[in-house]
């Protein structure tokens, strides 16, 4: 296996009993890049990346990516860490180095994702949804993934601590060369961080392809509904535009 | 044990088992001697100077056996609980450790024996392991296991559904030490609060085990024994039976009651620390509102308790067929906001304000019930998560019909065609088919619809709705949103629609109002908000990614941390995050207006 060689996600199914969440998706995610993956919800985002990330039994094959080498961030800052442990602690658990340099990890890691190293003493409880999140990617990162998923890591935050946690994504994947599949229902969202995009519905790909292509020229009914559905404060916008758009 | 019971049955508990403890330790050196001392001459006497509850066939004083006996009795039930929970948790959290079939098997078994009586269960296995004092012990432990393992296999299960767990497994934490590290420390204090109601549930079986000749025997002494030997007597010395009798009982109390209050405390997150709250003052607004306004509040402030106050002085006004957006992020007092306007603070929360009035009637001057019946009529109110406003027991057209037959005054037939024709106008497929749906048998984006159309029928003066679509996706966001939009304009009633999404707020209303620790900080046109002159506003633009964004460039961030409601300062609220702040913002700036609809609250910008 060569280390440029894409993530390559193929066949893979994933069922609940009878229903079929994931219905063999095949997907390519490239080396040092940002996949974007929309749909609604129910469109099987969430299961995809947990039978990825292997916290899910499915059938298909993921290669480009060795096993326990994927980690994930997910949407609910106040589910994501676990209350009873210290920050330090959380992102300890994930850092491969010797106990004797973990704290300094620790701090080079917290700093990593703009927090003071100080911080690994508190809890979860002390911190913002913003920061949880922050603490929940040093916690993934800490364990040198090479694939980072992200479901819906912002959905919960508000729109000014949102865009920090983007600018950050965007930062550590200049940095370190991250490979990354973002999940998001916001197509605003993902047009400003992937370079790719796939989109996801009733358990199968619909289409997919360089970010600049499917949301400039949206080849199937369902993206271009997504589109259009996204709210725009377009400085362009008079008000009877904007007012027929939601009529 | 962090929260200490405080109220009077909590104390009363934890003063008996006090009393219980003390007397386990001190009792036997205490009276061990008197309740061993055979005494022919005074055999089953009744209550006398030398002997407060007299004494049994033997002539031993039976308030010096009692008091010694405590100690046995206790320890034989610490000892019964201290079996039942570990065997509990070990059952509980095998679950998670076995393979999936054996953690199968092992939870359809604990099943089973939950639902086997407790008492047969210890008699059984008492039968089993021995007619004797192990044998009791053996058999409530056995009989307080399987509840415990229920509770513990319940915590450990949605414990386990936590990201934080599902982060754990894919950094290679192997499982066992998962069910160590994560998992068990966060069930710990339901556990211990169990245990001290299992205990008294102990103390109790024990006692009926050795009553019954199944438990304790002679020479050794329980309470339970203590019962036995007087039963035999109740005839020639009913008073025998008194002390032991009390003694479970009492006992038996104390255990339950700190238990209960145990469990009460950790039900409770704490009220905030300090005084009542002072009502906010008043400050009067003489000026009259448009004649079409259907909702104005003046100088509405909400205060809790120690000082948290998360609306200051607010003032808005909804005219007839309009929007009005209130933004702002999590915290900022929006939805308090939208709950005093709907009498709905919570406990212990004051609200005051000058004014507020709905459909032009002013609520100050109502009595509760003219109150309540005019909310109930002129206001809908729809909130994030639909599934809370309606009942999953009913069917959807009846909990529709309802409120119009209740607040409305409709006739029973009325109210259902009225729910159909509601269910249509919301653009609901099948209008009639839906409403004899349960509630769970529609989809999120068609429940918020029905909870929208549950509030059009009575045909209200105002429609609040709090973050009605952040739970939905962009497409049923939308359908919603063209809903909200559509009932408004038919209806002409006002509508206060809350968000912390500005883009949202942006495109269905006509007017925002930003708010920005519990004041109003900007209000302007909706079409007007790239024009925005706050400071905060401008950076709330800002920080949103939309279709247009260059995606080159960081997005604008604001630094640093709405203050929380109870450290707003004097000044503007917003001046340690604000890159235009100078001394003057040291002191508050006032909401004025500036070109005829747009107000701002800054020093430093026109
Ligand atoms: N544990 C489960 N058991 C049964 N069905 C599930 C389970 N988890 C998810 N599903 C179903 O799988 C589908 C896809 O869900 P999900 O991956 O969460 O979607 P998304 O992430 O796009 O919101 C949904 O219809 C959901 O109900
Ligand atoms: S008043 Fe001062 S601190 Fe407040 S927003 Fe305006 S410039 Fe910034
Ligand atoms: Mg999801």
């Amino acid at each position: 296996m060569n280390i440029n060689d894409p993530v390559n996600i193929s066949g893979l199914t994933v069922r609940f009993g009878s229903r079929t969440a994931v219905d063999r998706l095949s997907l390519e995610v490239p080396k040092g890049s940002t996949t974007g993956l929309v749909g609604e919800s129910g469109s099987g985002k969430s299961t995809l990346a947990r039978a990825v990330a292997g916290l899910l039994p499915c059938r298909g094959t993921v290669t480009g990516v060795a096993p326990g080498r994927v980690q994930m961030v997910f949407q609910d800052p106040s589910s994501s860490l676990d209350p009873r442990m210290s920050i330090g602690d959380a992102i300890a658990e994930g850092t491969r180095v010797p106990r004797a340099r973990r704290a300094a990890e620790v701090g080079r890691l917290l700093e990593l994702v703009a927090l003071p190293a100080g911080y690994a003493g508190k809890y979860p409880r002390e911190l913002s949804g913003g920061q949880c999140q922050r603490v929940a990617i040093a916690r993934a990162l800490a364990a040198g993934p090479e694939l980072l998923i992200a479901d819906e890591i912002t959905s919960a935050l508000d729109v000014s601590v949102q865009g920090a946690v983007l600018n950050l994504l965007r930062e550590l994947r200049g940095e370190l060369g991250l490979t990354m599949l973002f999940i998001s229902h916001n197509l605003a969202v993902v047009r400003y961080v992937c370079d790719a995009v796939a989109v996801m519905r009733h358990g199968r790909l619909v289409e997919s392809g360089p970010v600049q292509d499917v949301i400039g020229a949206p080849r199937h009914a369902y993206t271009r509904a997504l589109l259009d559905a996204v709210p725009r404060l377009s400085p362009a916008a008079s008000d009877t535009e904007r007012v027929r758009r939601v009529r | 044990m962090r929260r200490l019971p405080r109220n009077p049955a909590g104390l009363l508990g934890a003063g008996i088992v006090a009393l219980l403890v003390l007397l386990a330790l001190f009792g036997p050196p205490l009276w061990a001697d008197a309740a061993a001392r055979i005494n022919p001459r005074e055999i089953s006497q009744g209550s006398s100077a030398a002997h407060l509850l007299g004494t049994d066939a033997l002539g031993r004083d039976l308030l010096a056996r009692t008091l010694t006996a405590t100690r046995l009795t206790l320890g034989l039930a610490l000892l019964a609980t201290l079996i039942g929970t570990a065997t509990g948790i070990l059952l509980g959290t095998l679950p998670q450790v076995l393979p999936r079939r054996a953690g199968r098997a092992v939870i359809a078994a604990v099943d089973l024996l939950v639902a086997f009586p407790a008492l047969l269960l210890a008699m059984f296995t008492a039968v089993v392991a021995g007619l004797d004092a192990q044998g009791a012990v053996l058999g409530i432990g056995a009989a307080l296991a399987p509840a415990f393992a229920r509770l513990t296999h319940t915590m450990t299960a949605s414990v386990a559904g936590a990201d934080y767990i599902a982060a754990a497994r894919m950094l290679g934490v192997p499982r066992h030490r998962v069910l160590t590290r994560h998992v068990l420390p966060n069930i710990a204090e339901p556990l211990i609060l169990n245990t001290a109601q299992a205990m008294g549930g102990a103390l109790l079986g024990l006692s009926a085990m050795s009553f019954l000749g199944m438990g304790v025997q002679a020479p050794a002494y329980d309470w339970g024994r203590l019962l036995n030997e007087a039963f035999g007597h109740v005839y020639v010395t009913p008073s025998a039976v008194v002390a032991p009798a009390l003694a479970v009982t009492l006992a038996g109390l104390g255990f339950m009651l700190l238990g209960d209050s145990f469990a009460r405390a950790a039900a409770h997150t704490r009220a905030p620390a300090g005084g009542p709250a002072a009502a906010p003052a008043a400050v009067p607004a003489p000026d009259e509102p448009a004649p079409d306004t259907v909702l104005e509040v003046r100088d509405l402030t909400v205060a809790f308790p120690g000082g948290t106050t998360p609306v200051r002085q607010v003032s808005l006004t909804v005219r007839a067929g309009e929007i009005l957006g209130l933004v702002g992020e999590s915290g900022s007092g929006k939805s308090m906001t939208a709950a005093a306007i709907g009498q709905l603070v919570p406990h212990p929360g004051r609200t005051g304000s000058a004014r507020i009035r709905l459909g032009g009637v002013d609520l100050d001057g109502l009595t509760a019930s003219e109150r309540r019946r005019l909310l109930g009529s002129s206001l809908a109110m729809v909130f994030q998560d639909p599934t809370s406003a309606l009942n999953p027991a009913l069917r959807v057209g009846g909990q529709l019909a309802e409120v119009a037959t209740l607040h409305g005054g409709a006739t029973r037939t009325e109210a259902r065609d009225r729910a159909v024709e509601r269910l249509d106008r919301v653009r609901i497929r099948h209008p009639a088919d839906t409403a004899r749906r349960h509630p769970h048998e529609l989809s999120g984006g068609m429940r918020q619809r029905a909870v929208i159309a549950m509030g059009l029928m009575n045909t209200p003066r105002l429609i609040i709705a709090d973050e009605p679509t952040t739970a939905l996706d962009v497409t049923v966001q939308r359908e919603v949103l063209r809903v909200l939009r559509e009932a408004v304009d038919e209806t002409r009633a006002g509508a206060l629609f809350i968000s912390h999404d500005i883009a949202v707020v942006g495109e269905v209303c006509d007017r925002i109002a930003v708010m920005y620790a519990g004041r109003v900080v900007e209000e302007l046109p909706a079409g007007a908000l790239h024009q925005a002159r706050h400071p905060y506003t401008r950076a709330l633009v800002g920080s949103l990614p939309d279709m247009d964004t260059d995606r080159s460039r960081p997005l604008t961030t604001i630094p640093g941390r709405q203050p929380a409601p109870g450290d707003v300062g004097e000044g503007c609220a917003f001046a340690d995050r604000c890159a235009l702040a100078t001394a003057r913002c040291a002191t508050r700036p006032e909401l004025r207006t500036r070109t005829g609809t747009h107000s701002v609250a800054c020093w430093e910008v026109k």
